[in-house]
């Protein structure tokens, strides 16, 4: 098991040094000032200025070393092009807390709440609640999460005006940004937790269970639940990436702070230490999402926990 | 004798819906089980034989799969049909209980083998959980595990084929039911392991005083195990007799048929096993003759026109063949061939 | 039971007639007639997707979909870059079945040419990244060892980042202006999920016991390829497309949502949505038609998914 987990977090360090080097040659290859049209309004001095502090008159190959060097050791991204002074890593801390908040509590709420209904449609397989809860996923899985924003937003601030728009800071300000989060993740639970309960519940030990006498509820519980839900936990990674993508829309729309809010306006700055800075630091919270998922699996799953 | 009877099945007929159309793949069995008796059905795949043994225990899942109107199933004085959702619950693995072909997948793989026998104990005995405990331990040491103490916790997938068969056996029997339904129990598993567990069932039965229902194809895993034999094919029973009558005055073609193309040590090496020609009918069609007829050596006209009586031989003996009738002639029998 | 002639009393026991227990053997042939009609992998396919009525409906309204898309511009009488100032914002009427948008362009040619650009990026997309994937990952399988290793390390290396990160890095690079470009995007990493998908079916296929009894048969490997892998693994294949291009439509619409998608005179239906955003408290019809179709769009790409999955995984043949 030890050794399982350490040669995953040496592949994870690997795949997180390619995303870096890859990311910083990516946005290092782009062609044009790095400045953009800023530099041609800057006098030559300042423009000169600029270039060292941010070591662009340094070949590639330094930059990256320096950049890589100060990653490394200090966990140190570099400052913004567009907002100097202001440090990446610290941006990045700050704003992820406010993003952890609502995609955290958009992936607890969309995984309980689409668990719950997927098994009740697997329970009433064709009858009217498994329609239901069917009807809710594919709405789920059908309307992009910046529709369904919008809409909650018309709903609940301009037609009924019991929630506020935009904002940040007060709970109710959580409210239609996690429902609005957690939609994707609820019908993606419900529809795979039914089908994988419905395959369980075609297995040979289902039938050893009932020859046992044991009662439908118990099946359920007992034998069912634990074998249907596992696979669950694997697709969870897949969530983790789809509210963290879908909080650039969701942030943007509801006014949050958040990690989305700021990689979609360095994206349009095109402020692109920024730019690196976010993808490494988010990819390197889903591969670090990733790994913890498969440990947990392994733990609770005991046909891999042997191998 | 009457006394004994521990179960009566009556006109079994199960029914699959199927979208080709209704699949008949029993059709009027009956039989009875004596207490503490062994019973075989023995058949080629798709005869009705798992069907049939499912239907006791009502394993059969509706609405793809349904028990016939005017089929009865009596144990112990229970009429088994009737049974609501709670009585059933009390009355699988309790009083009858099963096991199934293949050990791989018959075992939930992320439950403890412990606790998966511990499960019936708990519902049937009331027992609570250290008593299941013992009482699982001590049954995995019936079914000779080494170290029970210690397998107990084992999950599945970390024991051998034979040793999870041996675990759904002390499942089955941890609640000493009064009948065990084998549903080829041996034929997922290697040939000498194949053995041990067959003499393991024989030495429990023989201590337990269960009634075992074994479901086979194979009539060499019959021979030394079972009291009764009935023969199935296309979901009748073809005919029906003790072991000895079964093996060694078999009345009917099918029965010929399926001894002689089971392997003996004493005839010639170089003999050729004798295969049967021809497949079984098609259960989705109403038959109005012997199911054999098409392939059966003595196929007259009255067997492509109706479906034959069984005909008692002896008190045991029964056989469903339209040889037995008095106008029929007298055919050489596979005995007579054999002995030259 | 009735229909089947079972003899019921002695008498009729008693009664048949002498001639009728003459022995005459085993049928040479009727034995072997098989009652069932023989059907082949993909009429049983069609069989299974014809009784799944949903999927049907939903492969219907795809049909429509494309038709519109294809002469819903015409049909509008408008152009789609056409702006009218004395009709801006209308809502819909009969002139404009769909309403106009803040330039006084009309929404329902709009829709419609947008949707063009929306669907094929799906459709190539999704193709694109299948053949790619497909040729990948069967690669992979074939050759197996270090080579499978390494290149399915690549692949989970590229999974481990969220894909629309990489797409709007990629996006940001080349800073994308035309559909090309986006396309690329999009498809740059799109593939490693049908690699996998591929590969594992592959490997799976590779040990089952029918393709070791054809090895064992001496069949030649282009026909066990022919015969056993490709039509086992063709139907997850299908599948895979069916549910990759509504990804894609997907993931072009935020793209266009987040401002890095199909830029101006082009259009999207992301591109339209993100559009009427802006205003959608004052006219929230213009978000209403293109959110509208990529819900279909979505919604029976899905189903369809789902009942081709259903008709095409042989192992639910019954």
């Amino acid at each position: 098991m030890i050794k399982y987990v350490l040669k995953r977090i040496g592949y994870m360090l690997i795949t997180l040094f390619i995303i870096a080097t890859a990311t910083f040659f990516m946005m290092h290859s782009i062609p044009g000032d790095p400045l953009g049209a800023m530099a041609n309004k800057l006098p030559e001095q300042a423009k000169a200025n600029y270039y060292a502090k941010y070591g662009l008159d340094k070949s590639l190959t330094e930059q990256y070393t320096i950049f890589m060097k100060n990653l490394i050791t200090k966990g140190d991204l570099g400052e913004s092009l567009k907002y100097p002074g202001k440090s990446i890593t610290d941006t990045l801390l700050t704003n992820s807390k406010v993003s952890g908040v609502t995609g955290g509590l958009a992936l607890f709420f969309g995984v309980v709440i689409g668990v719950t209904l997927g098994i009740v449609a697997a329970l009433n397989k064709n009858k009217w609640p498994d329609y239901l809860v069917m009807f809710i996923a594919i709405l789920g899985i059908t309307i992009p999460v910046f529709v369904m924003a919008s809409l909650l937003q018309y709903l609940f601030t301009v037609k009924w005006m019991i929630l506020p728009t935009t904002g940040w800071g007060k709970p109710k300000n959580l409210v239609l940004p996690v429902i609005a989060m957690c939609f994707g993740t609820i019908a993606t639970y419900a529809r795979y937790l039914k089908s994988n309960m419905l395959e369980v519940m075609g297995q040979d030990y289902i039938l050893t269970a009932e020859a046992k006498g044991v009662s439908r509820f118990h099946i359920i519980k007992d034998h069912v639940l634990k074998n249907a839900f596992l696979p669950c936990i694997t697709i969870l990674g897949g969530q983790i990436s789809g509210i963290f993508t879908g909080s650039f829309v969701i942030e943007k729309m509801f006014g949050i702070p958040g990690l989305g809010f700021y990689y979609v306006s360095s994206i349009n700055d095109r402020d692109y230490t920024m730019i690196i800075g976010t993808t490494i630091f988010a990819a390197a919270l889903f591969v670090v999402a990733q790994l913890l998922i498969d440990i947990v699996y392994t733990l609770l799953d005991p046909r891999i926990r042997v191998k | 004798m009457e006394n004994d009877k521990i179960l009566e099945v009556k006109d079994l007929s199960v029914s699959f819906n199927t979208y080709a159309g209704e699949v008949k793949a029993v059709r009027g069995v009956s039989f009875e089980l004596n207490r503490g008796e062994t019973l075989a059905f023995v058949g080629e795949s798709g005869c009705g034989k798992t069907v049939t043994a499912k239907s006791i225990l009502r394993l059969l899942k509706p609405p793809f799969a349904v028990i016939k109107e005017g089929s009865q199933i009596t144990c112990d004085g229970k009429d088994v049909l009737a049974l609501n959702k709670k009585e059933l619950c009390e009355f699988r693995g309790d009083e009858v209980s099963m096991i199934f072909q293949d050990p791989m997948t018959s075992l939930n793989p992320t439950m403890t083998v412990g606790k998966q026998i511990m499960e019936s104990l708990r519902i049937h005995r009331h027992l609570n959980k250290k008593e299941a405990r013992e009482e699982a331990i001590k049954m995995l040491k019936m079914v000779n595990i080494p170290s029970p103490e210690k397998r107990i916790d084992n999950y599945p997938h970390e024991m051998s084929g034979g040793m999870r068969q041996r675990v759904m056996i002390a499942m089955a029997l941890a609640c000493s039911p009064k009948i065990l339904i084998a549903d080829e129990p041996t034929t997922a598993l290697d040939v000498t392991i194949q053995a041990q567990i067959m003499d393991l069932m024989r030495e429990l039965k023989e201590k337990m005083n269960t009634a075992i229902i074994l479901v086979t194809h194979d009539l060499g895993v019959v021979a030394n195990f079972a009291d009764r034999i009935q023969v199935m094919y296309a979901g009748q029973v073809m005919e029906r007799g003790t072991a000895r009558e079964i093996f060694y005055e078999a009345k009917h073609p099918y029965t010929w048929a399926l001894l002689s193309s089971a392997p003996k040590l004493a005839k010639e090496a170089k003999q050729e096993l004798y295969a049967l020609k021809g497949t079984p009918p098609d259960l989705i069609l109403p038959l109005n003759c012997c199911p054999f007829a098409s392939r059966c050596e003595y196929c007259m006209p009255i067997c492509k026109e109706k479906n034959p009586l069984e005909t008692t031989i002896t008190d045991t003996h029964r056989v469903s063949c339209w040889l037995q009738h008095p106008k029929a002639p007298k055919v050489k029998s596979f005995y007579d061939r054999e002995a030259k | 039971m009735s229909e089947e002639k079972k003899v019921t009393s002695a008498t009729e026991w008693e009664d048949i007639p002498a001639e009728k227990f003459q022995i005459i053997g085993t049928d040479d042939f009727s034995g072997d007639i098989i009652a069932r009609p023989k059907v082949g992998y993909w009429a049983d396919a069609w069989r299974r997707f014809k009784e799944n009525k949903i999927a049907l409906i939903a492969l219907i309204i795809l049909i429509v979909l494309l038709f519109m898309v294809i002469f819903g511009p015409a049909i509008s009488g408008y152009n789609f870059e056409q702006m009218d100032t004395s009709a801006i914002n209308q809502l819909p009427s009969s002139e404009h079945w769909f309403g106009t948008d803040s330039l006084g362009r009309d929404l329902f040619a709009r829709v419609w040419q947008a949707g063009r650009v929306s669907l094929a990026i799906g459709i190539v997309g999704a193709v694109v990244a299948s053949v790619v994937g497909s040729i990948y990952g069967g690669i992979a399988s074939y050759f197996g060892g270090i080579v499978d290793d390494i290149m399915m390390r690549i692949v989970e290396v590229l999974l481990s980042i969220p894909y629309l990160i990489i797409v709007i890095l990629i996006s940001v690079v080349t800073d994308s202006k035309s559909i090309g470009t986006m396309m690329l995007a999009l498809t740059l990493t799109g593939w490693c999920g049908i690699a996998r998908l591929v590969r594992g079916q592959m490997l799976q296929l590779k040990s089952q016991e029918y393709v070791l009894a054809a090895n064992a048969l001496g069949v030649s490997p282009f026909k066990t390829i022919m015969r056993h892998m490709i039509p086992n693994t063709i139907g997850i294949i299908i599948v895979a497309i069916t549910f990759d291009i509504p990804g894609y439509i997907f993931s072009e619409a935020f793209l266009s949502y987040i401002g890095l998608g199909v830029q101006p005179p082009d259009t999207s239906w992301g591109a339209l949505a993100s559009a009427a955003q802006q205003n959608f408290m004052f006219y929230p019809y213009q978000l209403f038609f293109p959110s509208l179709m990529i819900a279909l769009t979505m919604l029976s790409f899905t189903l369809l998914g789902d009942g081709l999955r259903d008709a095409l995984d042989p192992k639910l043949r019954k």
